[in-house]
């Protein structure tokens, strides 16, 4: 739509206005958005890129990356199958309580990481809601891997299902419902209908989940109980760093999760250029 | 994509005239609504309804002293001073973000537009110490800001800093769509009319746009509100002055004193639920405003 017709030229869009308005945004979003993620780069090499890779190497760092890898290879796929089933129930459907069904889905973007963390740890630690269950059958969630993907999931629920509700909607019903009419079943319906017409917006769902997944901090450190080596995902692993005073092995793992954010800025980019319109993806 | 969705209009209003279940001819519904149902009960609903049932058996007297300390009030002073002071310029700023992005061609404006969502992809512990290293005493920043007596780092500023970081892509990303709709041909018809371009930015323009940047600041506001991993690096954290209010539910955790973070997080909570309610009703506003010829 934006790349057919050539921006109109509105109040502010003649004369000298043009040119500084545009100079003043490129400045700050320099100074506020690119500075702190060259200040990464700097501080992560700034004792040389053989110093960088050797505090990755460390068996806590190491550690620390794998246990948000296998983070995100457990909470990704849950949240993909959840952000479909719910938009697909919500796009394509009307029933009762349909709308707070809506809110309900969209409700852990509202809440503070460090109120997810508290609620799961009320309902699975100690002196929680399933605590005594837990204890006697020697069950351990919280501070634990289950208690890091259990919040981590609450956190980045909402990620695909917001992607692919509003894309549904524009979409509508119509070639669903040529499929069934034509006689195919609802899983071929799925894969061979649904499933080619949102693969983009899934995409970029999916990959900007699996960012936050990684990134995840305020919900972990409540559940995690930080143990060094074992529950300290890369997230929390640069916190310990940093207050362990090894600035260079805290900027190190950072510019790890920072590269993981350019990655999914850059694939977001392509998708948008693929499926040749913005507004797809925006999905507001 | 405007004709695609004027396509779509009368078939959503044939599958609203087909009543519950009978006459669908989409497959899934009970197995997409029982997977969401499933998943919504015990992962998102379930933790914040054991929070509010743990906060209740307080008992009201208790409850008011956890949630009125001084200590309490202080931290709800620093958090919503500093997420007024950060939504105030992220509504300037990502107003004019969004405006140069939908209507200036220039070189560089797709990754302008690529580079707003950094904040969403960047994890917020990241955000805090690239921020705290530039904002430090010796920083990039710190230093020149430092020598003119502006203390960034520890401070409330640091704070709101923080926050309006993490929180610009949701004014900008509100704003833009709306902005794409509005094609320019009412600022000539204003112009054409005599007026001038202050007259028309703010009799014209932003009357439109106002429902989507208040839906955009209500979003963006929450988030400062709630914001942890960004904020603590740079905050100095110290109480009375620098705590912000999820800090303090995180310390009482640290301090085995549940029932105090317990009160704590349901005021945290009760405040995303109104701020979730403003928003709503401003964008069913924004959304009537569309709809308007």
């Amino acid at each position: 739509m934006s790349q057919a017709s050539p921006p109109p030229t509105g109040a502010a869009g003649r004369g000298w206005s043009r040119p500084v308005v545009i100079g003043i945004v490129l400045l700050v979003t320099a100074l506020v958005i690119g500075a702190p993620v060259a200040a990464v780069f700097v501080q992560a090499l700034s004792q040389g890129v053989g110093y960088a890779l050797d505090s990755l190497a460390q068996p806590d760092t190491r550690a620390a990356i794998w246990l948000s890898i296998t983070v995100a290879i457990v909470v990704v796929p849950i949240n993909t199958v959840f952000g479909i089933a719910a938009a697909w129930a919500i796009a394509k459907f009307r029933f009762p309580g349909r709308k707070l069904l809506l809110a309900i889905v969209e409700l852990p973007f509202s809440v503070s990481p460090i109120v997810a963390g508290i609620s799961y740890l009320f309902v699975y630690g100690g002196q929680g809601l399933f605590g005594p269950f837990l204890e006697a059958h020697d069950l351990k969630i919280m501070f634990a891997l289950p208690g890091i993907i259990l919040a981590t999931t609450f956190v980045t629920a909402p990620f695909v299902a917001r992607e692919l509700i509003p894309l549904m909607q524009l979409q509508g019903n119509g070639d669903e419902e040529v499929a069934a009419t034509l006689g195919a079943h609802g899983w071929q319906t799925f894969f061979r209908v649904t499933l080619p017409n949102i693969r983009w917006g899934l995409l970029y769902g999916v990959v900007l989940c699996n960012a936050r997944v990684l990134g995840e901090f305020g919900a972990v450190s409540i559940v995690s109980g930080n143990i060094r080596g074992e529950t300290n995902t890369l997230p929390l692993h640069v916190e310990l760093l940093y207050h362990d005073y090894n600035a260079a092995g805290a900027f190190a793992a950072a510019l790890v999760l920072t590269l993981v954010a350019l990655l999914t800025l850059f694939v977001k980019t392509i998708l948008e250029r693929v499926t040749g319109s913005a507004g797809a993806l925006h999905g507001s | 994509m405007g004709m695609g969705g004027a396509g779509a209009l009368p078939r959503r209003r044939l599958s609203t005239a087909g009543g519950k279940g009978q006459g669908r001819v989409v497959p899934g519904f009970r197995l997409s609504l029982g997977i969401t149902l499933f998943y919504a009960a015990i992962i998102i609903c379930l933790p914040l309804a054991t929070l509010i049932l743990v906060g209740a058996r307080l008992g009201p007297a208790d409850y008011w002293a956890v949630v009125s300390s001084p200590r309490a009030l202080a931290s709800y002073r620093v958090t919503l001073g500093a997420a007024a002071l950060a939504t105030m310029f992220n509504t300037v700023y990502g107003f004019a973000l969004a405006w140069v992005l939908v209507r200036y061609e220039f070189p560089g404006r797709r990754v302008l537009d690529a580079i707003v969502d950094l904040p969403f992809a960047l994890p917020t512990a990241v955000a805090g110490v690239a921020l705290t290293a530039i904002f430090a005493k010796n920083g990039w920043f710190g230093e020149p800001l430092g020598a003119l007596g502006i203390k960034v780092a520890y401070t409330p500023i640091g704070i709101a800093l923080a926050m309006a970081f993490t929180s610009l892509p949701f004014i900008v990303r509100t704003l833009q769509p709306v902005m794409e709709e509005l094609d320019g041909e009412i600022e000539e018809a204003a112009r054409t009319l005599g007026a001038g371009t202050v007259t028309i930015f703010f009799r014209v323009v932003l009357p439109i746009l106002v429902p989507a940047l208040l839906a955009g600041v209500s979003l963006a506001f929450a988030r400062c509100l709630g914001e942890f991993g960004a904020v603590i690096f740079i905050a100095g954290n110290q109480p009375y002055s620098t705590e912000i209010t999820a800090l303090l539910a995180f310390i009482r955790i640290e301090e085995y004193d549940y029932p105090a973070a317990a009160a704590i997080a349901t005021v945290m909570l009760g405040t995303a639920f109104v701020l979730l309610v403003v928003t709503n009703a401003v964008q069913a506003l924004a959304r009537r405003h569309e709809l308007a010829p």
